[in-house]
């Protein structure tokens, strides 16, 4: 349980990266973070003890590997959310170029100042 | 085993607060890069060598992303106006979210003991129904092949979007310089009432 709770200390860092920075870029970094402790918590729950990586080598038993491969299938999912992850990483970064480009600054209380 | 894994979650934590509280925006993101890589490390201990290597592309993707969108540009912090409210009550809120998500951890299975009620049907049958040694692989790509191309929709989606939020020139104003070349009128430049109609008219026809 202890490292189900530590990877959740991770995930508040991030969330209060978000909430209470300023700066648009740290603002997305918290987000990455946030990210990657989720990423991680799901590998987590699909891990075994002393476990394999699911491979199925040609020297192994179907039982034996049945037996001691870890859960393939969060891998699966995680593998997809990492790749998306990125794209979306890249949108943010050109909505927060654009606005600095329109407001000269990353400070996200400012532009708020100035659009009204 | 246990061990390394809880070093390098430390790590991550540490990596993680030194990128939250840095001066220096490069060196938080050069900290949320040293947070990457140290999950890489990790993903390969956990048992998922094709995560960790997907980790390590994304990670270096991610780190020149960043690194375009800070260097040369404004990159001291912000020090005026610390909004202390936000700051109190989002610490509040974190306590109460981990002192619950602590209570949810324990109707989790354990840690090392996963439920496999779908999984052992995909490593069982994986390798004779789709021919693929890696199990991943043979799922993603066949078992879950849809998911596989919604996400190529997603990918495809946000980058088109990325590209049309950062393109340099708008489409409006191309639009006006070619109007001024071809000598289309524009909406100030025509006549708005019947006395100016005749007027140019009349002109045209002294002319």
């Amino acid at each position: 349980m202890l490292i189900y709770f530590l990877n959740s200390i991770i995930f508040v860092l991030g969330l209060y990266c978000l909430i209470a920075k300023k700066h648009l870029v740290k603002k997305i970094i918290g987000m990455v973070i946030m990210e990657y402790a989720i990423n991680l918590f799901i590998i987590l729950i699909g891990y075994k003890d002393s476990g394999i990586p699911p491979i199925f080598l040609p020297n192994m038993e179907l039982a034996t590997f049945t037996q001691q491969s870890v859960d393939p299938l969060p891998q699966v999912l995680v593998l997809t959310s990492i790749v998306i992850g990125m794209s979306i990483l890249a949108l943010m970064v050109a909505i927060s170029l654009r606005l600095y480009e329109k407001y000269k600054t990353f400070d996200m209380s400012e532009i708020r100042r100035l659009h009204g | 085993m246990l061990f390394l894994f809880y070093t390098l979650i430390v790590f991550c934590i540490i990596g993680s607060i030194i990128a939250i509280e840095a001066r220096n925006i490069l060196a938080s993101v050069i900290s949320a890069g040293v947070v990457g890589m140290g999950l890489s490390i990790l993903f390969l201990f956990l048992g998922a060598p094709d995560i960790a290597i997907t980790q390590v592309v994304v990670e270096i993707i991610v780190l020149i992303i960043l690194i375009r969108s800070t260097v040369s540009l404004d990159n001291t912090a912000i020090t005026k106006h610390r909004d202390t409210f936000a700051i109190l009550s989002s610490l509040i809120f974190f306590g109460l979210f981990l002192v619950f998500a602590f209570m949810a951890f324990q109707g989790l299975p354990k840690f090392g003991e996963p439920l496999m009620s779908v999984s052992s049907q995909y490593l069982q049958n994986s390798v004779s129904e789709t021919g693929a040694s890696n199990i991943v692989m043979g799922i993603l790509l066949d078992y879950r092949a849809y998911d596989t191309l919604g996400e190529a929709t997603v990918i495809f989606t946000a980058i088109l979007s990325a590209f049309v939020v950062l393109r340099a020139k708008g489409k409006k104003k191309r639009e006006e310089r070619d109007k001024i070349r071809v000598g289309i009128p524009g909406k100030d430049d025509l006549p708005e009432t019947v006395a100016e109609i005749d007027e140019e008219s009349e002109s045209v026809s002294n002319i």
